[in-house]
């Protein structure tokens, strides 16, 4: 054996991953959603919280919300690497290897609980270890691959970046704040069952048990459609209980009714391309309800602030 | 370092690998003084003034 038979495979198990794919396995596009919803939950909460450790607090549940997502990448690598949407990340397309986003997912989730909890409590650091092993482990490692209900007990984890910025302010959970974490926890279903359907093969070639390849697809047309009735009235709840005024109640009553006639339409429509045409117009719109939703309580309670201080 | 014209000794790394090896650094390094500058920051918002009120 050559000198160089010696060096090059070692040089060749080298990473080339640049700090670009690293920030990929944060998921940005879900992070974005938690900074939003968690900053929401932060600015309804009763009492103070100085602004820098405000804004330190909604950075450290940002960060273990990214954790959790790289976790989920080194976990689901294997089904990454054989659906379409996924398969160029960067654990399946070789960038970044298993054991790199593993640690990087661990050290990241330490540092982002240590972190919010020396900014704000140690209760709402526990709510974020609890929502990074929630994402991590409860739904990535066992309810994914085993029932064609993961998303619907899933979807608790992306449900409580609202829970965690209102637990910075009050260190609580209290009925307020679930009706925060209600919201995003049934608009989960819907949202992400249309997606499924248009994907649905990509899901079967993977073997993850998605509601349209175990249970069909006229069945999960009904489940959004019965998701969606259940969604709209839940949207109004912060109203109904004094968390929000009559302009988050216009919204969330205009955006209920937007959700259900695209479930209707969802649940009609069921061949050739007016079919899949109807599952994007709920996908896009739904990711466009649950922004309006948080961005009028915020709105409401920004101005209320500025009047009355 | 190699002599020229001899092979190089250990694990001789491609130019892309050097390259990304560099950034991973840099990102690493930024990284780290983030963190000290959260880690000051909550300390001072924290203590406050009472950062100086301290038994000598």
């Amino acid at each position: 054996m050559t000198d160089a038979g010696l060096t090059r495979p070692s040089a060749a198990l080298l990473s080339e991953a640049g700090p670009e794919d690293f920030f990929a396995l944060l998921k940005p596009r879900v992070m974005s959603l938690v900074i939003f919803t968690a900053l929401v939950g932060l600015v309804l909460a009763p009492g103070h919280i100085h602004p820098v450790l405000g804004a330190i607090s909604i950075f450290a549940i940002a960060v273990g919300a990214g954790a959790a997502g790289a976790l989920n990448m080194w976990y689901d690598a294997d089904i990454d690497r054989v659906m379409g949407r996924t398969a160029n990340r960067p654990v399946p397309a070789g960038r970044v290897s298993e054991s790199e986003a593993l640690s990087f997912g661990l050290i990241l989730s330490v540092l982002s609980v240590g972190v919010l909890g020396l900014a704000s409590n140690w209760f709402a650091a526990g709510l974020l270890a609890f929502t990074i092993f929630f994402y991590a482990v409860v739904y990535t490692m066992w309810l994914k691959r085993w029932t064609a209900q993961n998303i619907v007990i899933g979807g608790a984890a992306g449900a409580f970046p609202p829970m965690v910025g209102w637990a910075a302010v009050t260190a609580s959970a209290t009925i307020e704040s679930f009706l925060l974490f209600l919201i995003i926890f049934i608009w989960t279903p819907p949202h992400f069952w249309a997606l499924a359907l248009v994907k649905s093969e990509d899901y079967a070639r993977a073997g993850v048990p998605m509601l349209p390849v175990v249970a069909g697809e006229a069945n999960t047309r009904l489940q959004i459609l019965l998701y969606t009735a259940l969604l709209a009235p839940t949207g109004l709840a912060p109203y109904a209980v004094g968390l929000a005024g009559p302009a988050y109640a216009l919204v969330a009553t205009l955006g209920g009714a937007g959700m259900l006639w695209l479930a209707v339409g969802v649940y009609r429509r069921r061949e050739g391309k007016e079919a899949t045409k109807a599952c994007w117009r709920l996908f896009g719109f739904s990711i466009l309800y649950l922004f309006a939703l948080f961005a009028a309580l915020l709105v409401e309670r920004l101005f209320a602030m500025a009047r009355f201080g | 370092m190699a002599e020229p014209g001899k092979q190089p000794e250990g694990i001789v790394l491609t130019e892309e690998q050097k390259r990304k090896q560099r950034r991973r650094s840099v990102a690493l390094a930024l990284c780290i003084g983030g963190l000290v500058v959260l880690f000051y920051l909550i300390t001072v918002v924290k203590l406050g003034p009472g950062i100086l009120v301290r038994k000598l």
